[in-house]
């Protein structure tokens, strides 16, 4: 009582807590034992800085900015590089030489009769000069020199004229011949069987991949599903360059066995997009299959009482209650289609080709990358930035999927108890 | 009874009955229909490992240029005589000039018996394969194989083979298909895969901790949790070319070890192990972080509530208590990521593993080639050897994979067990 008395008496005259304490020390050091103990304690109980936890929790934080540091690397070295594709004038052989020498101050001048012709506007290059053409007549040319803030120089006869072009949005998105060689650089040429295989394996893992998840959840006994179910799941494990053999060795041969080598080109789209379609099948039958477990027991047995068949629950009860997981399972399989590589890199043909027969050979987006980037690639070349153009669309295309996939989990889904 | 009730339900009673049995027609249609499409799957998904079994096994014709009976001293075949009397052999069957060349590459005093041996088969007898059948044929047609051979290369030798063997898995790479193995191949998927653990797991494991224990539900984590979800789902090549514009080119100094002063000219374009370690770091960066997070959430928090209790720092329960309990969990999604990492192929193309390589990487500045690399070049050759042994190859890897998953399945089970 003392002691509570003299503390509670204490606080209001004194103005900090210090001071308390050490009044306690001074005057009533002796005094109390339990006394001492108390402010000890309120010592003790204040929070002490600690570096190292602050340190370690930098750490952690650090570790979980990693990922975003990886997408804004991702983002800014595709942006960056199709930039440079876009903008970057690719100076092109014209196969036509300077007819006579020419110097600093020439604005006028004959050029060899050969190669590429000419036309007003078109920027070019001879050496290391580059000039603006003004006006063309009967093989000889007027020229704004030293273009592009370069040096106006003396060139000799014989020297190769290089043309100067630039890869526009609309080229990219409108054209369909993709062949840097010659300056085409129209994507649809890859887009397109990107397309044509991401459909072929639709059409084979949707219908198949569904049905399987239902029977798993809804047919088969618990036995069967717990052998069946992992089965799957260690399948599509397989790396996918197994199965880009698979579609080689087995898919082709049965493919033109069964409509005819002559129909059926050794490396075609077909054959590549069933093989995506087997690889993405157990990513829907068993993300599908969760969707649908997931869907209470109450709902069936409500619907097998009012007289439904298993089948009518099914299709008007589990699958409607599980719409918004099978379609994240599905957006999220067309994204893996159209992000896979080596399947279509091994099995769907070398060379871009518009055609929208799937058993003609056709290079997806992702083929081209894998064979342009296999063979020592120059930097700074415009197969290089090509590269990154194609990544880009890429990658936007299958963010796009992904992020409609949690979108649609997220809005589409049916909440129960 | 006759109340005009009673006849209407005996009527609708009727319709009912009229009404169930085509609706339990096709009930039970589609319920073989479901069925027949998981066989299916099962079906297409066991053809797939049937190929590779099929081609990874099966009937040789071998011709070779001289019979290896005729070699035979003294009735002791060629396979097991001692070193002296195959170096006499070598000696009496190839040209002196070859013999001597042999003498100065490395005196034949160094050399072991297997590699005179080695010597012997590929210089003197040189075994060539005439045809080739798959495991299929060798079963079924196994009597008209054996008659071809006979009949048609009276002189060649009918082996059954296993392409995948010791030999094959020790052997360096090589542009002969009989002499090609996967030592390189493993060894770079090994040396590959440390540098990408070194750099995803403790990255991984640290967001994961961050995510499930320090952050708190604003913007930036709930930034940083959709951001990984995110990448988790974006395709392995864009992780190469990433790869490729930031450790191949950007930090070409490093990657190829110039900054440490290895100067090999041969690596010295940032296209080695250490580039594609890190690059297959990044891809399996999102993945471990799911898993780990998945094995963090797990751990009961009454454990947690009794340390902070006990006026443990948030690192001290973190260190302490919940670790422990979710590292058999981490270990399992480690291992799951590890095995993705090993069969990807396409970010180290983009990357620029090497496409023929027969020295052993040495190191986190070589060249490198993977397995599944091997196996896409094997692919791509028309020759059917390398069919062969593209199949081989692949049930190496796949036995890899087989091992890594029992362990991550053995860890899970410990861990279950435990709880």
């Amino acid at each position: 009582m003392d002691c509570e008395n003299q503390l509670m008496g204490q606080t209001p005259s004194n103005v900090s807590g210090k001071e308390i304490m050490v009044e306690n020390r001074t005057e009533e050091a002796a005094m109390d034992a339990n006394m001492a103990t108390i402010s000890d304690l309120k010592v003790g109980l204040k929070k002490r800085p600690r570096f190292g936890e602050n340190l370690i929790q930098a750490f952690l934080f650090f570790c979980g900015v990693v990922s975003i540091i990886i997408t804004i690397g991702i983002v800014y070295e595709l942006g960056k590089e199709s930039l440079l594709f876009f903008t970057r004038r690719q100076w092109e052989e014209t196969n036509k030489p300077l007819a006579f020498d020419i110097d600093a101050q020439v604005t006028q001048f004959a050029v060899g009769s050969s190669g590429m012709s000419l036309r007003e506007d078109q920027i070019i290059r001879v050496g290391e000069e580059a000039m603006r053409i003004v006006a063309v007549a009967d093989g000889i040319i007027t020229v704004e020199r030293g273009y592009l803030d370069t040096l106006a120089v003396s060139h000799s006869a014989g020297v190769e004229i290089l043309n100067g072009r630039v890869v526009t949005l609309g080229e990219f998105f409108g054209k369909t011949e993709w062949n840097p060689q010659i300056g085409k650089f129209g994507i649809w040429a890859l887009a397109n069987s990107t397309l044509l295989t991401s459909v072929v394996a639709i059409l084979v893992a949707l219908p198949l991949g569904l049905s399987a998840a239902i029977y798993l959840s809804e047919y088969a006994s618990e036995r069967a599903r717990k052998i069946l179910k992992p089965v799957l799941e260690v399948l599509a494990g397989v790396p996918t360059v197994v199965y880009g053999y698979f579609a080689l060795n087995f898919m082709t041969p049965l493919l033109r066995n069964i409509f005819g080598s002559g129909v059926v080109e050794i490396y075609n789209t077909a054959s590549a997009g069933i093989v995506i379609g087997i690889l993405i099948l157990p990513l829907v039958s068993s993300m599908s299959e969760d969707a649908l477990s997931a869907v209470p027991r109450s709902l069936r047995e409500a619907a097998y009482g009012l007289g439904a068949t298993k089948l009518e629950t099914a299709i008007k009860v589990v699958v409607p209650a599980a719409f918004s997981g099978i379609a994240a399972a599905v957006i999220v399989a067309i994204s893996r289609a159209i992000g896979e590589t080596m399947i279509v890199a091994i099995a769907a043909g070398a060379g871009p080709a518009f055609t929208f027969n799937p058993f003609k050979a056709a290079e997806t987006m992702t083929g081209h990358i894998v064979r342009i980037s296999g063979g020592d690639l120059s930097y700074d070349s415009i197969d290089y930035n090509s590269l990154f153009a194609i990544g880009l669309m890429l990658f936007l295309m299958t963010l796009g999927l992904n992020i409609i996939s949690q979108r649609v989990v997220k809005h589409f889904r049916e909440e129960y108890e | 009874m006759d109340s005009p009730l009673n006849n209407k339900l005996i009527t609708e009673s009727s319709l009912f009955e009229n009404n169930t049995k085509p609706r339990h027609r096709t009930a039970r249609f589609w319920m073989s229909i479901f069925q027949i499409s998981t066989v299916i799957a099962i079906i297409a998904l066991s053809a797939l490992l049937i190929t590779i079994v099929n081609n990874a096994f099966g009937y040789v014709i071998y011709e070779s240029d001289v019979d290896p009976d005729t070699l035979a001293v003294n009735g002791v075949a060629v396979d097991d005589l001692p070193k002296e009397e195959l170096m006499a052999v070598l000696q009496s069957n190839i040209s002196q000039g070859l013999y001597r060349r042999f003498e100065h590459d490395m005196p034949f005093e160094e050399r072991t018996r297997e590699d005179v041996l080695a010597l012997i088969y590929e210089r003197v007898i040189d075994p060539k394969v005439v045809t080739q059948y798959s495991l299929s044929d060798s079963i079924f047609k196994r009597s008209e194989i054996v008659q071809f051979a006979a009949v048609e290369y009276p002189k060649a030798e009918l082996i059954f083979q296993s392409w995948i063997n010791w030999d094959f898995v020790k052997a360096p790479q090589s542009g002969d298909p009989l002499r090609a193995g996967v030592r390189t191949a493993v060894f770079g998927s090994l040396w590959t895969i440390l540098f990408a653990v070194l750099l995803a797991f403790p990255i991984g494991v640290g967001a994961a901790i961050y995510l499930q224990e320090y952050a708190d539900d604003n913007w930036i984590n709930r930034i940083i949790q959709t951001n990984i979800n995110n990448l988790a789902g974006v395709p392995s090549i864009i992780y190469g070319i990433l790869g490729l514009a930031i450790f191949v080119r950007l930090l070409e100094k490093i990657t190829s070890g110039a900054f440490l002063g290895v100067v090999d000219p041969t690596t010295a374009n940032g296209r080695t192990i250490l580039s594609a370690g890190l690059t297959l770091g990044l891809l399996i960066l999102p993945t471990i972080i799911i898993n780990a997070q998945e094995a963090i959430k797990a751990v009961p928090s009454s454990l947690k509530q009794a340390s902070y209790g006990l006026g443990a720092t948030r690192w001290q329960t973190v260190w302490h208590h919940v670790l422990p309990n979710a590292l058999p969990g981490i270990m399992t999604g480690t291992i799951l990521a590890i095995s993705r990492a090993i069969g990807e192929t396409a970010p180290l193309v983009v990357v620029g593993a090497s496409t023929f390589i027969t020295i052993d990487p040495n190191g986190p500045f070589s060249k490198f080639t993977t397995l599944p690399i091997q196996i896409y070049q094997w692919t791509s050759r028309p020759q059917d050897l390398f069919r062969n042994i593209a199949a081989a190859a692949i049930l190496v890897l796949l036995m890899m994979l087989l091992s890594l998953n029992a362990s991550a399945i053995l860890l899970r089970n410990r861990f279950s067990n435990r709880n």
